[in-house]
């Protein structure tokens, strides 16, 4: 679906609101605003890897009249519903305590960017809470509308598969709400009961069922995997002279290592990746990689919760395997979500793990005593703060960088320092986005949650409007020509949004910089970056 | 429209006080109806939070507001990312009594240059009227109801008459203005306003948001005619709360003008709406799993009472076999050759 609309264009919208009352104005789907539906024989092979998670697969499209839902599918949806409520107190409060004062509404960036109301959170909330109204209270039984219900029809549906994906899960509207509504829980509680009925989208399902297959999310298998691990090895001794080794599925090490796999396969994550050798190679890390467990990512946040357990459950199983001590995690958003509120209760306690002590500098990160995972840009700074590297931030002196705080490190963690740390050692020109745009107040790349995909381009621009704004302002004001951040996905939705909406400025890896900036034992005098771009001065 | 049904709704219900009183049903209206609304706010208050206690908090979700608990020389945000018990009620605490998620409330708006001249789309401009309305409003509440405590305890405790003092402090009229009673008002008043005038907060408006602030509104100013305006008998009314709290409801007084039979209704309707109602936002939120919890899922182990243990990943044996002679073509380490795999399967 191609989709191309100017800037100016689509800055054409406005914060009005309709006549109607929301509940009878339709969902509109149209090019550029909802996802493609999962591929039948994806959704077929997941349904079968979790016994019967993904069921109803078929052919259908948003745009058809006729959904193909289930004869009971009311019965379904009904009965997950009140499922989630009992197993989850979250939902459960937010269903019932939101005041709809709106302190939630402007701070969602596909409102800021579409003006669309029901993307208000609030109102997308609302579309879950009329139906919990109606199906599970009283009040909202007998009073109907009055009270705020209303009946479960297919337009609900629609409209909740339509908003549902468009919420990347981001979680900056919890942070200003007076009770810490979290609309991103709503919106996974609504994904799950849309799988209930076999409604899904394919950029979530497949790269959900690869990870689980191949390991990683882009399908590659280990053969090809380490040939571009390979690969990349010599890049690099073509541009610093050092071999670096790169040890894959190997057992008895120290350290486990786990990244996205999206950074092997497409750039700018691939110098990141390069990144990554170069360091442990140069620290002397006792460390594998593997291609069982390649993938950071986990697609199945995104999904249901069994699924975001079982995709999870790799890093253990691998790292008990392999018979390492602990684990570092990689440059990557909600994978670190994951990590860090869900995996030692999901597939823990790793008791066969120990609390990670950096070999380099004794630095215990007790902080991690339970999961033993630690996130590469706190192993790093701790390398940095001990003077552990040898740096020289000139060979960064063209780069003038910002930094973009990954939703999911910044407000499901509170990973804000660590990077930042890292950058400014590594250059020397670092100018901070609006405050109101970074740290825990950051605004998503508007790719999150799965929502990537091309098809889905003009919520992406929209939805990066807030960033993409924040972009422009340091790119006016100081000349920024660089975005760091630490997540995967970042790197693969900043580029088009920082192409459409601050042209000229480059997205980059926080360890592609490190690497850069890495004096290494044995090294040539280097020429060119890892970009094989002329180093500043050496031209 | 879900305005003016809510201002109707409370049009009915002074017109039932009224009428009730009027047909001389005081003790309806002063007895059997309190009692009643009180006990169904407790029984509905605490089968409310029990329902959602009941549910679990499987996973730890706290949204984390600042810096984590990281190494020692990188500054931790305590209040906003806690890492103890400790840090956790504190900034519940922050929450709960100051409002601290609303403080940080930012407005959005649309395009024009900033200051220095660069071009913006969208900008944000701190916005703290809600927060200071919504502050003026309970806390004024609290206070007008506490000061109602004077009509249940005899003697009057200290704290009782200092509250009193200080809410009187301006001494305007007679009897003395309290403050607390304009601001409860103004308050209200506000929050309406917003919620009519402001195009989005009306959109997403139900008439369970309209409906009690109307009610409180009538509340307060029933509340205010009775003190300043109206002749009620102020020892009548506290021999009859005082019966009501003894238990020993007195059959009929002498000298309660109607117009405190209508606020003692309207606020039994509010008592009693109150567990069913978005009011209950007083008890969800110490219950928030966003906030109520420490972000220590690293450090500590949680358990999910839920938790499925049939749900397991796709086994490295069957990733291997899938893959095998691949990964041993490209030198990659296996757990079985292709010998011994081959052999397995001949079995
Ligand atoms: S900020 Fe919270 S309480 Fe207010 S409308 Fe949004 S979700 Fe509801
Ligand atoms: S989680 Fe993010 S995308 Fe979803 S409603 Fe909240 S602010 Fe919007």
């Amino acid at each position: 679906m191609a989709w191309n609309v100017k800037p100016e264009e689509l800055l054409q919208y406005d914060f009005k609101v309709p006549q109607k009352d929301w509940m009878d104005v339709p969902a509109e789907f149209r090019p550029g605003n909802w996802c493609y539906p999962g591929k039948p024989e994806i959704v077929e092979y997941l349904n079968k890897s979790t016994h019967g998670q993904f069921p109803y697969a078929r052919k259908w499209v948003p745009t058809d009249e006729d959904w193909k839902l289930p004869e009971n599918w009311r019965d379904i949806i009904r009965d997950g519903f009140r499922e989630r409520l009992d197993k989850y107190r979250s939902f459960k409060v937010f269903m019932d305590i939101c005041v709809r004062c709106g302190a939630c509404a402007d701070k969602c960036h596909f409102y800021i960017g579409g003006g669309d109301p029901k993307n208000m959170p609030v109102l997308r909330a609302e579309l879950l809470r009329s139906i919990y109204r109606g199906e599970f209270t009283l009040a909202g039984k007998i009073l109907g509308k009055l009270a705020g219900a209303r009946k479960l029809e297919e337009d609900v549906v629609k409209e909740w598969f339509l908003y549902f994906y468009q919420c990347t899960e981001c979680r900056r509207c919890s942070l200003f709400c007076p009770y810490g509504i979290d609309t991103a829980e709503i919106t996974m509680m609504a994904r799950e009961l849309l799988h209930l009925v076999g409604l899904n989208i394919n950029w979530i399902l497949e790269p959900a069922s690869n990870s689980n297959r191949t390991g990683n999310h882009m399908g590659i298998q280990p053969h090809a995997y380490y040939d571009m691990m390979d690969f990349m090895c010599e890049d690099i001794e073509d541009i610093t002279g050092v071999k670096v080794n790169c040890p894959v599925n190997e057992k008895g090490h120290e350290v486990l290592f786990i990244t996205p796999s999206g950074d092997i396969f497409a750039d700018p994550g691939t110098y990141t990746y390069m990144g990554y050798l170069m360091l442990f190679h140069e620290i002397g890390l006792d460390y594998t990689w593997s291609t069982y467990a390649s993938e950071g990512g986990n697609f199945g946040l995104f999904t249901s919760d069994g699924l975001m357990k079982k995709l999870n459950a790799k890093m253990y199983a691998e790292a008990q395997r392999l018979g390492v001590k602990y684990i570092i995690g990689g440059e990557c958003g909600h994978m670190w979500r994951v990590v860090n509120q869900y995996m030692d209760t999901m597939n823990g306690p790793a008791d066969f793990l120990e609390t990670p002590v950096s070999p380099i500098t004794g630095t215990r990160f007790d902080n991690a005593a339970g999961t033993s995972m630690i996130h590469i840009t706190e192993f790093t700074a701790d390398l940095m703060k001990h003077n552990k590297l040898k740096l020289d931030p000139s060979r960064n002196d063209h780069l003038r960088v910002t930094y973009h705080d990954s939703c999911n490190p910044a407000r499901a963690m509170g990973l804000l320092d660590e990077p930042r740390y890292v950058i400014q050692n590594v250059c020397n020109n670092f100018y901070e986005m609006p405050e109101e745009t970074i740290r825990e107040k950051t605004f998503c790349c508007a790719g999150g949650s799965g929502l990537n995909t091309d098809e889905y381009m003009e919520m992406r621009m929209r939805g990066g409007l807030p960033r993409g704004n924040a972009l422009r302002y340091v790119q006016e004001k100081h000349d920024v020509n660089m975005l760091a951040t630490i997540c995967a996905i970042d790197r693969a939705t900043l580029p088009p949004l920082a192409n459409y909406w601050a042209p000229g400025v480059d997205v980059t890896g926080v360890h592609e910089m490190v690497a850069n900036a890495l004096v290494m034992d044995g090294e040539i005098p280097r020429e060119v970056n890892l970009r094989q771009e002329p180093l500043p001065g050496a031209e | 429209m879900n305005a003016l049904y809510s201002l109707f709704a409370v049009f009915v219900l002074i017109l039932v006080g009224m009428g009730g009183t009027a047909a001389g049903m005081t003790h309806l209206f002063g007895v059997v109806i309190p009692y009643l609304a009180i006990a169904i706010f407790f029984v509905g208050f605490v089968a409310k939070v029990i329902g959602w206690a009941k549910s679990p908090v499987p996973f730890r979700i706290p949204t984390t507001g600042g810096q984590m608990k990281s190494h020692d020389w990188i500054r931790h945000s305590k209040l906003d990312n806690p890492q103890t018990t400790g840090q956790t009620i504190a900034r519940m605490a922050l929450e709960i009594l100051c409002f601290r998620s609303l403080f940080r409330n930012l407005a959005v708006q649309r395009f024009g240059s900033t200051e220095d001249g660069v071009d913006m789309k969208v900008r944000y401009a701190s916005s703290k009227w809600l927060w200071g309305f919504a502050l003026l409003f309970h806390y004024s509440f609290l206070i007008v109801f506490v000061r109602h405590f004077r009509l249940f305890t005899d003697p009057v405790p200290g704290f009782l008459s200092g509250l009193e003092f200080f809410d009187g402090l301006l001494q305007l009229g007679v009897p003395t203005l309290y403050l607390t009673d304009v601001f409860l008002v103004l308050g209200a008043t506000f929050l309406l306003l917003r919620r009519a005038l402001l195009p989005q907060v009306r959109y997403i408006s139900l008439v369970a948001d309209y409906f009690p602030l109307f009610l409180i509104l009538s509340v307060a100013c029933s509340g205010i005619m009775m003190r300043y305006f109206g002749k009620t008998d102020i020892m009548a009314v506290k021999e009859l709360t005082m019966g009501l709290f003894s238990f020993a409801p007195a059959a009929h007084i002498e000298g309660i003008g109607a117009i405190f039979y209508i606020h003692l209704f309207l606020v039994c309707v509010l008592i009693a709406y109150f567990p069913f109602s978005k009011l209950m936002h007083l008890g969800g939120v110490f219950l928030s799993p966003t906030r109520n919890l420490p972000n220590d899922n690293r450090a500590k182990h949680h358990r999910n009472p839920w938790n499925d243990p049939n749900v397991k990943a796709h086994s490295y044996a069957d990733y291997e076999d899938e893959f095998r002679e691949k990964m041993v073509e490209a030198g990659l380490p296996v757990e079985k050759g292709l010998d011994e795999a081959a052999q397995t399967e001949a079995q």
